[in-house]
């Protein structure tokens, strides 16, 4: 079958643009989509004691031996039964001694033991014995014998998980949180990027700036902040808490929406950046209030922008883990469960299924994702107008007004870590000192471990932004192919939901597995590049869409007739208008490489060890001032990484955007 | 002239390194003595490079189990008795009598011949209390386990949660042993009803302590000693009842590529001058005769360790943890 020679053409671009989303789908692939697997199917393994697997003989006081019983025979011949429920996890260990009721560590009789196939695994003491061997023993060291469990797959660990009050009051916990920070943050951030956007107020660069510092510190920064501020003793303005502790759920909502402040802002920034001019004149010239061109205009405008910023900040909310560990109390959340089950108990498979259960919102909210999307039309169409804002005393001076408190917030909070960092003991000994930031005598690395921060950052920043623009690229504006687009989408909605904590303990079952071909990352700075890249894939692929379905899709159309392959228009068209998302999503992944610590915290190795990590490790260990210090290196370093990047946009915008003044 | 150097010193270093073997060392002891232990080795082994991997005990013990098949460290220096147990128990120890390891007292070695671990120095559980608190809260200091269930104390007290630290279970499983079982959940039970908050971590009571924000905070002796020789105004106190403690142990990773290395760094880990070592940040050692006193130490503390039963703490630990959370964890919500 000969077509003509156009759609020869059209086809060879279709084919580029798909083995593109090919191989970047591989990459999401190979870092996410198998790993998790690896990680999920540990939340099916399940462990149960197989009683039939252990034979004992009793020998008499004059040492001759009865008959051979197991003792699941043992289990039954007690009435009722000594053991109902067998299932445990991978640690459990069984004692035997139960399912004797006339044993004492005292009676002369002798015991034989052992497993019934070579794979019945059981302890003396602490002693591993396996096999079908028997072992004889007097009384007092039969009572040392503990079984372990057999291995299986099920829903066992489901079971456990939802009939533990305990961790399931934690559903409920995160989901209330999530849901009281999102409405929060999103208003917040709203009003804040609307008058960045849409009004004439003064001193926007310096808002703008201090809103986005939030992302320059690690997110349980705030928690020491709010601790030194609100503590029931001796916080700075503990009269204003009247009563209440901040240490639980208030403090988890303040510190929430001041880490998630920036984000949303970007993206609802993003949204009512690019508007079209022509359709406020019309309102205007419609004689439409301000309020209902508000309503008709601006927020259909920015709805996709809305919906995603919650989403966002909820998802960051319910799957963040260092601000409720350092801030909340007794209040249990979702993620801090993983980091009890996994770190504290070693049970992987329970921190598994409670992942899973993090899994159910952010799938949710993907669904509700993707019909929104079907709706969003593209905004700025091949004959858009700028939107320049016109001054209006009153609502400028409002906005001010309302910038200023946020960043009081905001910058009230960094103010205080950095006040935090100088002091030497608060509240003892008020006098300043640089001691904090002597860094070699702390758990963490030193500054070596800034070092190897910086290196990361620079890497992902480059790294991610390729990986990430093209994808939402080819994603966005591949013709046809709708279920790999749609799969795509879903691999590059999915780290959002992935608590940094999964990602990491599935990084370990993944790529330290010697059959792995790519096992040789593991404990590189590679698989620390990787991890973080994929870690925060999310919001710069949303940053990169939002931007990319801002340009009409009669770009490409033109470029199509004119016989354009489409790398022409992406390089000359597409990269140039959207280098506002590109510069942010850049600046973005290299502030959170700096800030991040659930991933990586199970992936550095000595000469990877890292900043954020070095925050964390020195909380824990009580030093405090110090990891308020590190956290403070954190933001200069961001800051400075920001204002560099600043200056950057605004060079390059000037120069790629000129057409926009023109047009 | 410049690149002939930068080659010989390149040639060089190549060469010193064909002859070094490096050893990644997981380990759980404080970053401060991590340079001071290394340092103390090379005097003595120079062709052997410490690669450290140093995490909280929670962390290394989920690292090590993670990498059970896969294993990337070669030897396990400080870190718990009870973790090093349940990797015992999974048959990821190499069994090794160190050279000299009969010096040691026999507390501190695994009673498996040759011995799965040997340990290297203990930590001991205490009660930090804050004078300048107690004081303007009219709470007397407490001198035993029994006393911090009377009301007085009633939000007053901040211990770690033994589902995520060591030093909780550490306490919890010395409480079972010293009340017994029953009696020691019966103890938790009045204990219960006067803390204030269950921490992650192990040293936060005590810290909190030192910053004024409890009065009382259920601890580890070295932790407090740390806190008051930095300023605060808090006293160490040994519970009359005795103390729980766990040891700091070192072994040697099954599957190790570096075996005589190994074995070469955890021999030198039972001598005489490593347990001086371990002396400047703990009372109690392996090595007899070596303990000199730690500053700020509380007297007594030696005596007051229980005889602690680490089997049991190793075989027991999940059921308690699950009995302990049913009890208290579900209960979050501050009233």
């Amino acid at each position: 079958m000969q077509g003509p020679k156009v759609k020869a053409k059209l086809g060879r671009d279709d084919w580029a643009q798909r083995s593109f989303m090919l191989v970047i789908g591989l990459y999401l692939i190979i870092a996410l989509a198998l790993p998790l697997y690896a990680m999920l199917s540990k939340a099916f393994t399940t462990y149960h004691f197989d009683l039939s697997q252990y034979e004992v003989q009793v020998s008499d006081e004059n040492g001759a031996f009865g008959d051979t019983l197991t003792l699941s025979n043992h289990n039954m011949l007690a009435t009722p039964s000594v053991v109902e429920d067998l299932s445990t996890n991978t640690n459990g260990r069984l004692g035997v001694t139960q399912f004797f009721p006339d044993f004492s560590f005292r009676s002369p009789v002798n015991y034989r033991f052992r497993g019934v196939t070579p794979d019945a695994v059981y302890l003396i003491g602490s002693e591993r014995n396996k096999g079908p061997d028997w072992v004889e023993l007097d009384s007092n060291t039969f009572r040392r014998i503990v079984l372990r469990p057999n291995s299986e797959r099920g829903l066992a660990n489901f079971k456990t998980y939802f009939s533990t009050p305990a961790l399931f009051q934690s559903v409920q916990n995160s989901l209330l949180i999530a849901v009281i920070v999102t409405v929060i943050t999103v208003s917040l951030a709203f009003w804040f990027a609307y008058a960045l956007a849409r009004s004439k107020m003064r001193y926007k660069g310096v808002f703008r700036m201090i809103a986005m510092m939030p992302i320059l510190v690690p997110s349980l920064l705030p928690g020491i902040a709010l601790l030194y501020l609100f503590s029931p003793r001796q916080g700075m303005l503990k009269a204003l808490m009247f009563d209440h502790d901040i240490n639980g759920p208030i403090g988890i909502v303040i510190g929430s929406v001041f880490f998630t402040f920036p984000h949303a802002m970007i993206i609802i920034s993003t949204a009512l950046s690019i508007s079209d001019a022509r359709l406020f004149e019309a309102s205007e010239s419609l004689k439409a209030s301000r309020w209902r061109t508000f309503w008709t205009v601006t927020i259909p405008g920015a709805r996709y922008g809305l919906f995603s910023a919650a989403f966002v900040v909820f998802n960051l909310v319910i799957t963040d883990f260092g601000l409720p560990k350092v801030i909340g109390g007794n209040f249990n959340m979702l993620a801090v469960d993983i980091f009890k089950q996994v770190i504290g108990q070693q049970n992987f498979e329970m921190g598994a299924v409670v992942s899973m259960v993090l899994l159910v919102p952010a799938l949710l909210a993907f669904g509700i994702d993707r019909r929104m999307q079907k709706k969003q039309v593209a905004l700025l169409t091949a004959r858009s107008v700028v939107f320049e804002p016109k001054p209006n005393k009153r609502m400028d001076w409002f906005f001010f007004a309302y910038s200023s408190l946020v960043a009081i917030f905001i910058a009230g909070i960094i103010a205080v870590c950095q006040f935090a960092a100088l002091i030497k003991q608060w509240p003892y000994n008020l006098s300043l000192s640089l001691k904090n930031y002597d860094f070699s005598r702390m758990d963490g690395g030193g500054w070596g471990s800034y070092t190897n921060s910086l290196l990361l950052a620079i890497f992902t920043a480059i790294i991610g932004t390729v990986v990430v623009f093209l994808g939402a690229y080819m994603v966005e504006k591949t013709r046809g192919f709708e279920k790999g687009r749609a799969l795509f989408q879903a691999l590059a909605m999915l780290p959002m939901a992935i608590p940094g904590m999964v990602l990491g303990i599935a990084y370990i079952f993944f790529f330290n597995n010697p059959a792995n071909p790519l096992n040789f990352i593991y404990g590189t700075m590679i698989i620390l590049v990787v991890s973080t890249v994929t870690h925060f894939y999310t919001v710069s692929h949303l940053t990169a869409v939002t931007a990319l379905k801002q340009m009409d899709t009669e770009f490409e159309s033109v470029s199509q007739s004119l016989k354009q392959p489409f790398y022409k228009l992406f390089w000359r068209v597409t990269v140039p208008v959207s280098l506002p998302a590109i510069l942010s999503i850049s600046i973005y992944l290299f502030v959170n490489a700096m800030t991040t610590v659930s991933a990586v915290v199970f992936l550095y190795s000595t000469d990877t060890a890292l900043a954020s990590v070095a925050v964390l490790n020195m909380n824990d260990a009580g030093d405090i001032a110090p990891a308020a210090a590190m956290g403070m290196m954190i933001f200069y370093t961001n800051a400075g990484a920001r204002i560099l990047h600043a200056l950057l946009s605004k060079g390059i915008l000037a120069r790629s955007n000129a057409w926009r003044q023109t047009g | 002239m410049k690149k002939f150097a930068l080659a010989s010193v390149l040639t060089l270093g190549v060469a010193a390194q064909a002859m070094a073997v490096e050893l990644t060392v997981y380990t759980a002891v404080e970053a401060e003595d991590l340079t001071r232990y290394a340092e103390a080795f090379n005097e003595d082994h120079p062709d052997i490079t410490i690669n450290w991997v140093r995490d909280s005990t929670g962390v290394i013990t989920a690292k090590l189990l993670a990498e059970r098949d896969n294993p990337q460290a070669d030897v396990i220096w400080g870190l718990a008795a009870t973790s090093l147990l349940l990797m015992k128990g999974e048959d990821m120890l190499e069994a090794y009598a160190p050279a000299g390891v009969e010096n040691l007292d026999p507390k501190f070695v695994d009673s498996s011949n040759p011995p799965a671990w040997t340990g290297m120095d203990a930590w001991v559980a205490a009660i930090c209390y804050n004078t300048v608190e107690g004081e303007a809260n009219n709470v007397p200091a407490p001198t035993s386990w029994q006393d911090l269930t009377n009301p007085v104390y009633a939000g007053h007290i901040i211990m770690p949660n033994p589902n995520s630290s060591g030093t909780g279970f550490l306490d919890v499983s010395s409480w079972l042993q010293i009340f017994g079982e029953d009696g020691g959940w019966e103890y938790m039970d009045g204990l219960h009803a006067n803390i204030s908050r269950y921490t992650h971590s192990g040293s936060a009571p005590c810290k909190l302590a030192a910053a004024g924000e409890t009065t009382i905070g259920v601890s580890f002796a070295f932790r407090g000693a740390k806190s008051k020789a930095a300023g605060a105004p808090i006293e160490i106190i040994v519970p009359s009842e005795g103390v729980g403690w766990d040891m700091e142990a070192t072994a040697i990773v099954a599957g190790t590529a570096n075996l005589e290395a190994a074995q070469t760094l955890v021999d030198w880990t039972v001598t005489q001058k490593a347990n001086e070592l371990y002396n400047q940040g703990y009372a109690v050692v392996a090595y007899p005769g070596v303990a000199q006193a730690v500053e700020h130490f509380p007297e007594g503390l030696v005596d007051a360790m229980i005889d602690n039963d680490f089997e049991f703490a190793a075989n027991n630990r999940g059921a308690i943890l699950e009995e302990w959370a049913s009890r208290y964890d579900g209960k979050s919500d501050p009233k």
